[in-house]
């Protein structure tokens, strides 16, 4: 079997006046390796190449990349997934600013994150234990709270591409709706008035490409289809 | 809070429901017209013109006017806003179409209720 031709996009602000794509022949010796292990490769032949990485086990979301045109975490990616005649293009996640190489400015994602205020929110006073939940609430936050945060589905999002600034994105809309639907939290007006615009919500137009690309297998469109339902009983 | 002065309802809320309601009213009306032609071959001005002299037709096709002018001003405001980041240009194109709407919707009434 011959070398794995892999492409990856290089920048570097302080020395590159343009980014570029640039070539690498890896020798995997024939094995399904994930993604993670050839930019290992890569970095032993080219000990420039900047990429995130931190658990390699699809746990911490730090290796989200473009991966022959669909976004994915490269540690729990295998070649055989992706790659097609013998050929490899890594890009960093489409439509953040890049800051070197694959290594990209992950503000705005996090500022829509903070944006619908991921934490319990509860005005009754503490009780003095747990606030307990029952088997069925606690099973409406099943296929929510997984989220890692590797931002492959917002950076997926044509909606989150075109007003990253106002629409909240499909990994914000999920938390979103993880304390919505979390039977411990009060703050389910306040949350859902700052919601009713025409952007933070409902700039998503159902593509479903969040879904398609999760690497935990979750479903933002859905969670934002439950959004809409609730800001509709709330004001109708 | 993001603010929207342009956008047809002023709420993401309000605007969604009335692209889906005005959707369905003009799917409505669209299989009328096109089962009515349909079951017409031989359509002549006499019948066509009795069609639209009548009340429930008028009112039937009026509604579809107002949702078809809803409609567009919701999709086309958010096709702006998505594709057109100068906002001289974003404002400027969201007048001509909340004009152009405007002046098809006074038409389709003058030719509803005119001579």
């Amino acid at each position: 079997m011959s070398n794995l031709q892999v492409s990856v996009y290089r920048y570097n602000p302080e020395t590159d006046s343009a980014p570029y794509m640039q070539e690498f022949q890896v020798d995997t010796k024939g094995r399904d390796v994930m993604v993670l292990d050839v930019l290992h490769m890569m970095k032993e032949q080219d000990s420039g190449l900047a990429f995130r990485r931190s658990c390699r086990e699809g746990v911490c979301g730090s290796d989200g990349m473009n991966m022959n045109g669909k976004n994915g975490l490269a540690c729990i990616t295998p070649l055989s997934d992706v790659v097609k005649n013998n050929k490899l293009t890594l890009r960093p996640l489409p439509g953040l600013p890049v800051i070197r190489d694959m290594v990209v400015d992950m503000g705005l994602f996090y500022k829509q994150y903070e944006r619908i205020q991921p934490y319990l929110q509860n005005d009754t006073p503490a009780p003095a234990i747990e606030r307990l939940q029952s088997p069925e609430e606690r099973d409406k936050l099943d296929g929510l709270y997984e989220c890692i945060l590797c931002a492959c589905c917002s950076t997926s999002c044509p909606s989150f591409w075109w007003n990253p600034e106002k629409f909240v994105g499909p990994a914000g809309l999920l938390q979103s709706y993880r304390f919505l639907a979390d039977s411990r939290d009060t703050a389910t007006r306040e949350r859902l008035s700052d919601l009713e615009d025409p952007f933070s919500v409902f700039r998503c137009r159902g593509i479903m490409n969040c879904v398609a690309v999760c690497p935990k297998g979750l479903n933002p469109t859905r969670a934002i289809g439950k959004i809409r339902e609730m800001l509709l009983a709330d004001a109708t | 809070m993001v603010t929207n002065i342009t956008s047809f309802g002023r709420s993401g809320l309000s605007d969604w429901l009335m692209q889906r309601v005005s959707a369905v009213i003009l799917a409505l009306y669209t299989v009328f017209i096109v089962a009515f032609l349909l079951f017409n071959p031989n359509l002549d001005y006499y019948a066509w013109s009795g069609l639209f002299n009548q009340t429930w037709m008028r009112i039937f096709s009026l509604l579809a006017f107002v949702a078809l002018a809803a409609h567009a001003w919701i999709g086309l405001w958010t096709v702006t806003t998505d594709y057109l980041k100068s906002t001289r240009l974003r404002v400027g194109a969201q007048a001509v179409i909340i004009l152009g709407i405007f002046v098809y919707l006074v038409w389709g009434i003058q030719i509803l209720w005119g001579a």
